[in-house]
C-alpha cells in the first residue's frame, strides 16, 4: 500500500511526505490540523483509487473528517478501505513516472520512465509510446551513479531537476536492491514549486523468497483484508488460494494442482458448470497431519460440496498417501463430512488404493484416473446442490 | 544419446550431508547415477556411505569446495541441495569452479539471487537448471535431482517441463513409450536453462523422436518458445499448459506463476503454441494420446 511504500522510500531517502496515517475520522481530523491543506486517501492494494472516488482534497480537519468518514469502508475494487493516508497537499508544475521493476523476459532488471506521468503509464505507453522510456539494467553491475546519470538523460528529466532526479534513481535503486523488491513505482514523481522533486504516490512489490532476510516486512501483510480461510492456511504453512467455486482440492505439487482445477472445471462443464473451490498444494510430504490440516482448510469453507485428492506419488509413495488420508479422516472425525473423491497414481499404487479400499470410509470413493476422479467429483458437487 | 546428461556423467552433491541431500543422493546411486562425491566445507575430509543399483556400498567423499571436489574426482555435473539463504554462494562457487552442469533443486531462492547468479553465470562454463525444480533423468542411465526414476524407462519422448510432479505424471502416461531425457526447468520467474534451450538440444539429439513441452501461468517462456519451435525445430511437439483456472493476481504454489495485469495466461500461452503447429492438450491425459497418435504416425 501507498503509506508502506512512502515508509520503505523514506527510510531509503528517496524524496516526499510520507503522511500520517489515520484507522478512524477523527485521526484524520487530528491528521489535518497538523498538516493544513490535505489530501485524504483511501490505502487499498489497488489502482484507480481516484477514478474511485477514494482520494479527496481537504481544504479543512472539518472536510477532512467528512471525507474520512466518506472513504472508510468503502469498497474499492472489491477491497475495503480499512485505513487512509492524510498527506499534505503539494503544488504541482509537472507529473513523471519512475520505476524499477523485474524482468522476468530477459532475466535481469529494468527501468520505465516517462516525463509524460500522472496518469496510467498503459496509456501513455499507448498513445505516446515514445514518452515511455525502457532502461536495461544489468543485474550484475545494478545502478550507479553514472548509470543513474544515463537513465535522467534518456528520460529527459528538466535541467534544472537533474541533480535531484539522480539523487532519487539512485535512493529508489537503494529500495529496489535493499528491499528486495521486484517493483518500485513512483507515480507521480512531481516537479513541485520552486523546483522541488517528491515521490506523491508509490507501490512497492516485495519478494516472498526474500522474506528470511527481512523480518520486518511482515508486518506490511494486511491481515485485515486477507480471507480468513487463506490466513488459517498460512498459518498452517500450506500454499493455499481460495476461489469461488463448489469442488475443494487437495493434491501434491503446484503444477498438478494447478492442472486438477482445470480439469475439474472442464469436467464441471458436464455437471451444471461447477467449478473447483480453490488451490491447495500440500507439497511432497502428504502425511496424515498435513493431510488433515489441508482437508480441515477445505472443509471449513461453506462454498465446498465435494473434495477432489489428487495426488501422484514419486518420491513419497501411494500407501504412505493413503495412511495419510485415513489418519486425516480419523484426526477430523464428524468434521469431515463432505464426500472425498481420490485419484492416486504412482509409485506403490496398488498398496495406496489396498489401504483405502480396505478402510472403506463411507466418504471416500476412489476413482483410477485424473480425468475420471474429476467427473466423480464435480458430479457429487452438482448433486449436493450450488 | 540424451541430452545435458548421460551415463558418463561424474556428479557430486553441494549439501550431501544434509537431509535432502543424503536422501536424494542415495536415490541417485539407485538410479544408476555415477554420484562421486559432495560438499561440505564444515564436513571437508570425511565420508558418506550409501549403496549403488546393485547394492554394493559406495564410500563418497567430502569435500571443501566444488573446485577441490573437481580436481579430485573429475565431476562434470553437480546437484545443490543447499537452503536458499546460501544458494547464491553456492552457485557463484560452482561457477567459479567450471562445472559443465549445475542443477539447484532448492525452492525458495530470492529473485534477485536468481537474476545476480543468471548475470554471473555468461560467459562463463556453466549450464545451469533451476532453481526450484526437479532436475535432470536420462532414464537407464542418471539422474541429477529427484525425479522418482522408477517411472518410465529410456524411450524416444524429450520432455521439458516447468512442473516436477507434472513431469512425473506426463512421464507416468507416457510409460510404455518411454524418454531420451527428462528435464524439469523450475517454476521460478528467473530459471537457467529454458524450454528454448531444452528444445533445441532435443532438436539436435538423434534419439529423441518428438518432444513433450509442459509450461504453466506466468511470464512469456511458453510464447517465446513457440517462436522457436516454428523457426528452429523440425520434430513433432506436442504441449500442454496448466492454471486455465488460476485468477489474475495470484501466486499458484510456484514463486513465477501468476497472472497480472492480463499477461502470461494460459490461453495466451496455448494459442502461440497452436499458431506454432504445436498440438496442445487440454489435460495431461489428451496430451499423453496426442503423443501416442504421432508416436504411431513416426
Amino acid at each position: 500500500m501507498e503509506f508502506q511504500a512512502k515508509e520503505l522510500f523514506a527510510k531509503h531517502g528517496v524524496p516526499g511526505t510520507p503522511g500520517i496515517v489515520a484507522n478512524t475520522p477523527a485521526e484524520a481530523r487530528a491528521a489535518a490540523e497538523q498538516l493544513g491543506v490535505c489530501v485524504v486517501k483511501a490505502q487499498v492494494k489497488a489502482g484507480g483509487r481516484g477514478k474511485a472516488g477514494g482520494v479527496k482534497l481537504a481544504k479543512t480537519p472539518d472536510e477532512a473528517e467528512a471525507h474520512a468518514t466518506a472513504i472508510l469502508g468503502m469498497e474499492i475494487k472489491g477491497l475495503t478501505v480499512n485505513r487512509v493516508l492524510i498527506a499534505p497537499a503539494a503544488s504541482i508544475e509537472e507529473e513523471y513516472y519512475f520505476s524499477f521493476l523485474l524482468d522476468r523476459s530477459n532475466r535481469s532488471y529494468l527501468c520505465i520512465a516517462s516525463v509524460e506521468g500522472g496518469v496510467e503509464i498503459e496509456e501513455v505507453a499507448k498513445t505516446n509510446p515514445d514518452a515511455v522510456k525502457q532502461i536495461a539494467i544489468d543485474a550484475g553491475t545494478g545502478v550507479d551513479e553514472a548509470k543513474a546519470r544515463e537513465i535522467v538523460a534518456e528520460v529527459g528529466f528538466p535541467e534544472a531537476l537533474t541533480e535531484q532526479a539522480v539523487q532519487t534513481v539512485l535512493a529508489l535503486w537503494t529500495t529496489f536492491v535493499e528491499e528486495d523488491a521486484t517493483l518500485v513505482e513512483v507515480n507521480p514523481l512531481a516537479r513541485l514549486a520552486g523546483d522541488k522533486l517528491e515521490a506523491l504516490d508509490g507501490k512497492v512489490s516485495l519478494d516472498e523468497n526474500a522474506e528470511f532476510r527481512h523480518p520486518e516486512h511482515a508486518d506490511f501483510e494486511d491481515k485485515a483484508a486477507a480471507d480468513p480461510l487463506e490466513a488459517k492456511a498460512k498459518e498452517k504453512g500450506l500454499n493455499y488460494v481460495k476461489l469461488d467455486g463448489a469442488v475443494g482440492i487437495i493434491g501434491n505439487g503446484a503444477g498438478l494442482v494447478m492442472s486438477t482445477l482445470d480439469v475439474v472445471a472442464y469436467a464441471g462443464e458436464a455437471h451444471g458448470g461447477v467449478k473447483p473451490a480453490n488451490f491447495l498444494d500440500i507439497g511432497g510430504g502428504a502425511s496424515a497431519q498435513v493431510m488433515a490440516d489441508g482437508l480441515d482448510v477445505i472443509l471449513n469453507d461453506p462454498q465446498v460440496k465435494s473434495v477432489f485428492v489428487n495426488v501422484f506419488g514419486g518420491i513419497t509413495s501411494c500407501d504412505a498417501v493413503a495412511n495419510g488420508i485415513v489418519g486425516a479422516l480419523e484426526i477430523l472425525g464428524d468434521e469431515a463430512s463432505k464426500p472425498l473423491v481420490v485419484r492416486l497414481d504412482g509409485n506403490n499404487v496398488e498398496e495406496g488404493r489396498r489401504i483405502l479400499a480396505e478402510a472403506d470410509h463411507p466418504l471416500v470413493t476412489l476413482v483410477d484416473t485424473m480425468d475420471g476422479a474429476a467427473d466423480k467429483a464435480a458430479e457429487l458437487a452438482n448433486k449436493a446442490g450450488v | 544419446m540424451s541430452i545435458f546428461l548421460n551415463k558418463d556423467s561424474k556428479v557430486i552433491v553441494q549439501g550431501i550431508t544434509g537431509g535432502e541431500g543424503t536422501k536424494h543422493t542415495r536415490l541417485m546411486l539407485r538410479a544408476g547415477t555415477n554420484v562421486v562425491g559432495g560438499v561440505n566445507a564444515r564436513k571437508a575430509g570425511t565420508t558418506v556411505t550409501h549403496q549403488d543399483a546393485d547394492g554394493n556400498d559406495v564410500e563418497l567423499p567430502v569435500f571443501a569446495s566444488v573446485a577441490e571436489a573437481i580436481a579430485e574426482t573429475g565431476a562434470d555435473v553437480s546437484v545443490a541441495f543447499v537452503p536458499p539463504a546460501f544458494t547464491k554462494d553456492a552457485v557463484i562457487e560452482a561457477i567459479d569452479a567450471e562445472i559443465g552442469l549445475l542443477v539447484i533443486i532448492t525452492e525458495g531462492v530470492p529473485v534477485q539471487d536468481s537474476a545476480e547468479f543468471w548475470a554471473y553465470a555468461q560467459g562463463r562454463s556453466t549450464r545451469i537448471i533451476g532453481p526450484n525444480c526437479p532436475g535432470i533423468i536420462t532414464p537407464g542411465e542418471a539422474l541429477a535431482g529427484i525425479t522418482p526414476a522408477t517411472i518410465a524407462g529410456k524411450g524416444p519422448i524429450g520432455l521439458v517441463s516447468k512442473s516436477g510432479t507434472l513431469t512425473y505424471q506426463m512421464m507416468f502416461e507416457l510409460k510404455d513409450h518411454g524418454f531420451s531425457t527428462a528435464i524439469g526447468i523450475g517454476g521460478d520467474p528467473i530459471i537457467g536453462t529454458t524450454h528454448i534451450d531444452a528444445l533445441a538440444a532435443f532438436e539436435a539429439d538423434p534419439e529423441t523422436k518428438a518432444i513433450v513441452m509442459i509450461g504453466e501461468i506466468g511470464g512469456d517462456a511458453e510464447e517465446k518458445a513457440a517462436a522457436y519451435i516454428r523457426e528452429h525445430v523440425t520434430k513433432p511437439v506436442v504441449g500442454y499448459v496448466a492454471g486455465f483456472t488460476a485468477p489474475e493476481g495470484k501466486t499458484m504454489g510456484h514463486a513465477g506463476a501468476i497472472v497480472s495485469d492480463g499477461a502470461g495466461t494460459a490461453q495466451g500461452k496455448k494459442e502461440a503454441l497452436e499458431a506454432a503447429g504445436v498440438k496442445v492438450g487440454k489435460t495431461p491425459s489428451e496430451t499423453a494420446s496426442l503423443m501416442r497418435e504421432i508416436l504411431k504416425s513416426l
